[in-house]
């Protein structure tokens, strides 16, 4: 007698299975490109914006000229890609890394060693972080340079221009924060430069506020650590307050800005 | 010819409603644009003062009217028209229009400390949609714009800047490492010590002026100076060919700062005196 066996599924057929079952459906949206059914059509593209988390960001249309890489060159959106990019490395570096300045011969700058040295990676994620931190600097500086020169502060977005110089405020703090971090001459002496302006504002501020950013009355092992919970903690956190204001005011004043 | 129950022109609605029907737009559509106009030129004809309180009433009952036939354009205003106004308002030139009487403000009740239970017999549904007469709904009119969907256009576009900058970064960092010099020492000062790059004009800035000027002044009207920027500028234009002063005045004080910041980075040299970068090396790390 001849057993009939069932034809096994073709892969195809498998994953047609998976996109129909309840747990694929419940993760991407109608609209989603990956979900079963997606055309290429005006509605489904409108749908893949608006049913996508990237909607905080982007609206469903945007005027045509935003599109051209002369208008924005894509300041904006690489600043924050390159802080997503810092918070990764710097979150690889984190592991490796403790801010203790007089244990161990300066633990922190032997642990700097150790990450360019023996850590898989460690060399390449630190020049990321190193490099990606100063091209953030610049790439803040440019696009408000753009934001300039294209009148995009103009009413209605002179408040987000302000939440702008916010973060600039911001990013210079966080890059100003992280040089201290390698605890070498270098970081060591920049810092006590940078600070050593403290001591010449009006007297009653100035002298106490670098007391209590220094943890002393010079650069040391207080500094370092506070520093350091600046820089990995409390500054990410004001900075990603601060660019949901700013993202949600872009959307919230009309988009992009122009055309001229 | 229907009689106007509403503050409409007749003759403005009976022409614009025939031609909308005659261009073969449907009826309900017609209806609501031609009593849209008759509106307006009524409105023009009697004043723009009677058109705020007469012009709200219509729509309070008007629900039912309008969902259902075009022949029912009359019953809607009837209830909740206010007393004295006009009917069939060509008939009547120059009647006297009794303002309403000024409404009490509005007051909430006092609080009673008490969450007020619900009223026996309430229905436990209210509504969130209702149907609104064309006349009823303020229209805006906004060009649509040349405009593109985000998805694909914008999202390719940015997915495929940063995978560059990302390439550009990897290749970068394998080629160039990052400064790392010899342990911090506090008794030992190098020669020269530098703020880092952001900072330096300000460090160079500090050769010509007194530290609280150049430390702590300058800073802060910079940074004073940019948080007022916009409200300072009352220029409404961004052509900028109608701004050429604020574009003239941000470049100088965005060279000012370059300038300052080169001559620190590269022209600065042991003691943080003068050198020129190309005979005497470049004292300046990143």
């Amino acid at each position: 007698m001849k057993l009939k066996l069932p034809r096994p599924p073709s892969p195809g057929e498998v994953f047609d299975k998976v996109r129909e079952s309840e747990a694929w459906r419940s993760i991407f949206r109608p609209g989603s490109v990956f979900r079963k059914g997606y055309k290429d059509t005006q509605r489904d593209r409108a749908l893949a914006a608006m049913n996508n988390v990237l909607y905080h960001l982007h609206p469903v249309k945007l005027k045509r000229h935003g599109l051209k890489l002369t208008y924005t060159f894509c300041l904006g959106g690489l600043s924050f890609f390159l802080f997503i990019l810092l918070t990764v490395t710097g979150i690889y570096l984190m592991f490796f890394y403790r801010p203790a300045a007089e244990l161990a011969a300066g633990q922190a700058y032997q642990d700097i060693e150790t990450i360019r040295n023996s850590v898989v990676f460690g060399d390449m994620v630190r020049n990321i972080h190193r490099w990606g931190a100063h091209l953030m600097v610049i790439t803040v500086f440019l696009h408000m340079g753009r934001v300039f020169y294209t009148g995009a502060y103009k009413p209605p977005r002179e408040f987000n221009w302000v939440v702008g110089v916010i973060l600039l405020l911001v990013t210079l703090l966080l890059a100003f924060s992280g040089y201290l971090l390698p605890w070498d001459q270098l970081s060591f002496w920049a810092f006590t430069v940078g600070t050593s302006f403290g001591q010449y504002s009006p007297p009653g501020i100035g002298p106490e506020v670098q007391f209590i950013l220094l943890g002393g009355a010079e650069v040391g092992g207080e500094t370092l650590l506070r520093w350091y919970v600046l820089h990995v903690l409390a500054l990410p956190f004001v900075i990603t307050i601060f660019l949901a204001v700013h993202f949600w005011r872009i959307r919230k004043d009309g988009g992009i800005s122009g055309p001229l | 010819m229907v009689e106007f129950a509403e503050n409409l022109n007749p003759e403005t609605f009976n022409r614009v409603l025939n031609e909308l029907l005659e261009q073969g737009v449907s009826r309900r559509v017609a209806e609501g644009r031609a009593r849209r106009v008759a509106m307006v030129e009524y409105n023009r004809e009697h004043g723009e003062e009677e058109a705020a309180p007469a012009a709200a009433a219509p729509s309070a009952g008007a629900g039912d009217g309008e969902a259902a036939a075009p022949a029912a354009a009359t019953a809607p205003a009837a209830p909740a028209a206010p007393a004295g106004a006009p009917v069939a308002p060509a008939a009547v030139p120059g009647a006297i229009v009794v303002a309403p009487p000024p409404a009490a403000p509005l007051v909430a009740p006092p609080p009673t400390g008490k969450v007020p239970s619900a009223k026996p017999g309430a229905p436990d549904k209210h509504r969130l949609l209702a149907l609104v007469p064309p006349e009823g709904v303020q229209r805006v009119e906004r060009e649509q714009g040349d405009r593109v969907n985000t998805f694909p256009h914008l999202l390719i576009q940015e997915l495929l800047s940063l995978i560059i900058v990302t390439a550009a970064l990897i290749v970068f960092s394998t080629f160039v490492n990052a400064p790392l010099r010899e342990l911090a020492n506090p008794n030992l000062t190098p020669n020269p010590s530098k703020a880092p790059w952001y900072f330096l004009g300000l460090q160079e800035l500090l050769r010509y002026f007194h530290p609280m000027v150049a430390g702590v002044i300058v800073p802060t009207l910079f940074f004073g100076l940019l948080f007022v920027l916009p409200y300072a500028d009352r220029n409404p234009s961004s052509k900028p060919g109608d701004r050429k002063l604020a574009i003239v005045l941000f470049t100088m004080l965005l060279m000012f700062f370059m300038i300052l910041t080169i001559i620190g980075a590269f022209f600065r040299g042991p003691g943080f005196n003068f050198v020129w970068p190309w005979s005497d090396g470049v004292f300046f790390d990143l």
